[in-house]
């Protein structure tokens, strides 16, 4: 589904990314695990158009898609979560969620500033459509109105992966979706993301420092360092490798 | 009091006027506004046209910079295109096409002319942001007038002398009376509004506030920056060029000088008096920016007494009293007056279980 070919990436002297080549399997998790700094960030802004790599190839759905600008790889179908929260904050949740939608609705300037007519039956039309595939999916029925602003961090990070949704993207890239919630909210968390692969048969990206979690969802992991892959395998395969021990997961572990 | 504002339906809840506080609101200020265009005093009427065309204009800029988060200090550019579209286009047009139906070929056509002005105008704000970028439609502002003043274009636009305004022939209803200007003023007014409210609930609305609140969280949602801004700039533009040709309508002569600087600032300050980017906003940011220097008048003209030295001080204080309410506002309102409203409604709305 989403293909990595040998991506090198760098700012300046850093190489944040040296040959890192692999394939995330379509309706697969896949997981990128590494320490601080190993350059899984650069790969996911790599991956949706915010850098471009100096070499290398991205391709989606067989499609080669390297020199396409963030919003036409969203229209394609790849939507992706930030690390650091990024939702509208100004804006009631509903909204947020409506954005996801952006590239499915096709009202124009025209249709937009009279509204009656076509704009609005696409508007009820994909109100329902989230409301039923989105809001009460994600159980965030009770907080459709609440601005971002006034929400708990576990709650925002359901409200972003919400929108990401909206987008019914074929690829789901989720940059930490528990990094700093509790184990409560965690499990919950593992559990949308699960309900999502089951139910919408979406491809996902997962970068993840919580292994428990990575171990228990991911059917391939990729590991970096230091911007290099020194790992790719089954969560077994990846969690007996010595490298990998050696880099990241600790001797105990 | 609302104790629950529950819908049965998706339709009902998407409306624009989804209680009955708003709806009450803007239907009582539809009654109001028919009694006051019947039973108003001449200088009241006056007043009123004014505050009307400018709340178009400033409600127009609300899409740019209080919805889309891009400044602008150029606005009065597009007025003047407004203006000077429209009374080119039925000088030019005298003659060859009947009166009576003039005003529904030059309105639009000033209104598409400032829209593509504005598209240009918003060109550099794909690459810079904030104060950069306040300084570069600043530029357009000066630009459009100078254009406007030169010798080369005085046959049409009349240069440095201004030039005269046809009264608006609406389909053989001639508007020679402020009265009746003041109707269609009120009209376009609401529909301004109306229209904009449109667009904040469709995909093109939602993709200005995404833009202003976090760009690059936008287009991972796949909204294109270029598009957007541009389209956010062109709307805006189009209502500031509406509301030009309205007030060339309304003074029958114009006179570049009226759209300098001056104007363009004050814009910005009925908006940042009224609250930005909320709908009530400009509406209560251009009482006030039109009751100023009217206020100040009349406290003038009490305390002169026909006194010329003091009579004087007059245009400065005016220009002061802007500086002085724009400052007050950014350090203890930077919401706005809107933002005073809200916390009244609350408290009404909780009373008597809680307060604030």
């Amino acid at each position: 589904m989403l293909k990595i070919e040998d991506l090198h990436l760098s700012f300046g002297g850093i190489k944040a990314l040296q040959g890192i080549s692999f394939e995330a399997q379509a309706g697969e998790i896949t997981g990128v695990i590494g320490p601080n700094g190993a350059g899984k960030t650069s790969l996911f802004n790599a991956i949706s158009g915010f850098y471009q790599p100096d070499r290398g190839r991205v391709w989606f759905d067989g499609r080669d898609i390297t020199g396409m600008a963030p919003d036409r790889r969203a229209a394609l179908g790849i939507a992706r979560t930030f690390q650091n929260i990024a939702l509208f904050r100004g804006m009631t949740v509903l909204d947020n969620i409506k954005l996801g939608g952006h590239t499915r609705l096709k009202t124009g300037l025209w249709g937009a500033l009279r509204y009656f007519g076509p704009a609005q039956r696409e508007e009820l039309e994909f109100r329902r459509d989230i409301e039923e595939r989105v809001i009460d999916f994600l159980e965030i029925d009770h907080i459709r109105k609440v601005p971002i602003t006034a929400l708990p961090y576990g709650l925002q990070k359901r409200v972003e992966l919400g929108r990401a949704l909206a987008m019914r993207p074929q690829v789901l890239l989720l940059d930490e979706p528990v990094a700093g919630m509790n184990r409560e909210e965690t499990a919950d968390m593992a559990r949308f993301i699960l309900d999502v692969q089951e139910r919408f048969g979406t491809t996902i990206l997962l970068v993840e420092h919580d292994m428990h979690m990575v171990m228990d969802i991911c059917a391939h992991i990729v590991v970096l360092n230091f911007g290099q892959q020194i790992a790719e395998g089954s969560p077994q395969e990846v969690s007996q490798n010595p490298a990998v021990i050696e880099a990241y997961l600790g001797a105990a572990a | 009091m609302i104790n629950g504002n529950l819908k049965a339906s998706y339709a009902d809840d998407e409306r624009v006027l989804d209680n009955s506080y708003k709806k009450a609101f803007v239907y009582g200020m539809m009654v109001v506004l028919a009694g006051f265009a019947a039973f108003a005093n001449d200088y009241l009427i006056l007043v009123a046209c004014q505050m009307g065309i400018m709340l178009i204009a400033v409600v127009g800029l609300n899409v740019v910079i209080g919805y889309t988060g891009l400044m602008s200090l150029g606005h009065a550019a597009f007025i003047a295109v407004g203006a000077y579209g429209v009374t080119i286009l039925h000088n030019l047009g005298a003659g060859t096409v009947p009166d009576a139906v003039m005003p529904f070929i030059a309105v639009p056509v000033a209104v598409a002319i400032s829209a593509l002005i504005g598209i240009v105008v918003g060109l550099p704000s794909l690459r810079v942001k904030g104060l950069y970028l306040a300084v570069a439609t600043l530029a357009a502002n000066f630009i459009v007038i100078f254009v406007i003043e030169q010798d080369l274009f005085a046959p049409w636009t009349g240069g440095m002398t201004g030039i005269e305004t046809p009264a608006p022939n609406l389909a053989g209803w001639v508007l020679d009376d402020k009265r009746e200007m003041f109707v269609l003023i009120a009209v376009f007014a609401f529909a301004t509004i109306l229209t904009v409210q449109n667009l904040f609930r469709t995909r093109v609305g939602r993709a200005f506030i995404a833009i202003r609140d976090r760009d690059y969280s936008a287009e991972i949602l796949g909204i294109s920056l270029l598009r957007f801004k541009l389209t956010s700039f062109a709307i805006s533009a189009a209502f500031c060029g509406l509301a030009g040709a309205l007030l060339a309508y309304f003074y029958a002569s114009i006179l570049p000088e009226q759209f300098e600087l001056a104007l363009s600032l004050q814009l910005v300050a009925a908006l940042i008096v009224g609250g930005m980017g909320r709908t009530m906003g400009p509406v209560f940011g251009v009482i006030v920016i039109v009751m100023v220097p009217e206020v100040i008048k009349v406290v003038f003209g009490a305390v002169s007494g026909g006194d010329p030295s003091v009579a004087q001080l007059r245009a400065p204080l005016q220009e002061m009293a802007f500086g002085f309410l724009i400052i007050f506002f950014l350090m203890f309102e930077p919401l706005g007056i809107v933002h005073i409203t809200d916390r009244i409604l609350r408290a009404l709305n909780r009373w008597p279980f809680a307060r604030g």
